[in-house]
């Protein structure tokens, strides 16, 4: 690379940067919960785009392209962060009883509470909070990576059917098929922690005026 | 059609996605089963707290200074890079110049030498050997460009 060349794909590549970093920094929130890591995800994601931003030869196939960039590192990045939560539980709970670090009870302990282990959602990531919104917020952290990243584009990116099918590299019919199982899930998560039907809990918060 | 064949009717009815044939077909199908029919309630109760979920916009000093943490992690690549273009560029020639004394110091024993020299020729061997091997497993895959 010249570095005439290298001064104008890095142009093009700031241009592209200023267009997406909001879809960005919201898909990555949405997928990790916090400001922080959303922030540093996002920016290492465009990062690795750089580095082979040369071979795209097709600038409309730059967005689903990163978006697999994006959506592999958040969820390598909670894989991680759970593998280390997990640890400490288990280390803890063998301090308390008799398993030994390395035991296969306290590996066994520790993939229990891996799997059980639901991400952590930073509350103040929601505007005009209320009980419902926070609830949900919560919720969607307790999904599976297919399920949460289907609600995370329709609602926090308003992406039609269509533009999903091409960031996830699926048809239509798999992207509403994830979406039915995605809400059925949300749905069972918030009548299962209330103890109440969707429809009661819904009328129980008076609904502020969101800005959508 | 089943209940179960309506089931991503439902989330394309709720979003807005059906076609105009689509969407008579399932208002026909909700007209005759009360089981979608509540079911759909169920899921417009959720979309709605679900629409009203709002992510806090950050500051607008976040999207100024967006570009540049992204700059700063694109200069440092470079410079890593560089570094260790440069790194391994200073230590073949201290090699060389290290390795040119040893042979040309007449104070030091011949076995010495062969024996550093049948060193350097090992490892020269060990790299082209593994540089060959990794250019063509890469010239073999082909899922190489697959990412892109």
């Amino acid at each position: 690379m010249t570095w005439g060349s290298y001064g104008s794909t890095r142009e093009a590549f700031e241009a592209i940067v200023n267009r997406h970093m909001k879809d960005a920094y919201f898909i990555a929130l949405g997928l990790v919960g916090n400001r922080e890591d959303a922030l540093e995800l996002s920016q290492e994601a465009f990062y690795r785009a750089y580095k082979h931003f040369d071979q795209l030869n097709a600038p409309e196939k730059f967005f689903p392209w990163f978006y697999q960039i994006l959506r592999n590192l958040c969820f390598s990045h909670l894989r991680k962060r759970k593998v280390r939560r997990a640890y400490a539980v288990g280390a803890e709970d063998s301090g308390s009883g008799s398993g030994e670090p390395g035991s296969a009870a306290m590996m066994a302990g520790q993939e229990a509470a891996m799997a059980a282990m639901p991400d952590t959602f930073d509350p103040e990531m929601v505007a005009q909070r209320n009980e419902a919104k926070d609830r949900l917020w919560q919720a969607i952290g307790q999904l599976d990576e297919k399920h949460r990243e289907v609600i995370v584009l329709r609602h926090f990116r308003n992406l039609s059917y269509d533009e999903m099918a091409r960031v996830l590299f699926c048809n239509r019919g798999t992207v509403t098929s994830r979406l039915y199982y995605a809400r059925k899930r949300l749905k069972d998560i918030l009548n299962r922690e209330s103890g109440c039907p969707t429809a009661e809990c819904s009328d129980r918060e008076p609904r502020k005026g969101g800005q959508k | 059609m089943t209940c179960q064949d309506y089931k991503d009717s439902m989330m394309a009815y709720l979003d807005n996605e059906l076609s105009d044939e689509q969407l008579r077909a399932f208002e026909a199908h909700l007209a005759s089963c009360p089981k979608c029919t509540e079911e759909l309630e169920e899921f417009r109760k959720l979309k709605q707290i679900t629409d009203d979920v709002e992510l806090v916009e950050p500051e607008n000093r976040l999207w100024q200074q967006y570009w540049g943490g992204v700059y700063n992690r694109i200069e440092r690549g470079i410079g890593w890079v560089v570094f260790s273009v440069a790194g391994i560029l200073l230590l073949i020639y201290g090699g060389f110049t290290a390795i040119e004394n040893v042979i040309t110091d007449p104070g030091i024993s011949a076995l010495l030498k062969v024996g550093l020299l049948a060193l350097l020729v090992g490892l020269a061997i060990l790299f082209v050997s593994v540089v060959r091997e990794r250019i063509f497993f890469w010239s073999k895959d082909r899922y190489k460009d697959v990412r892109r």
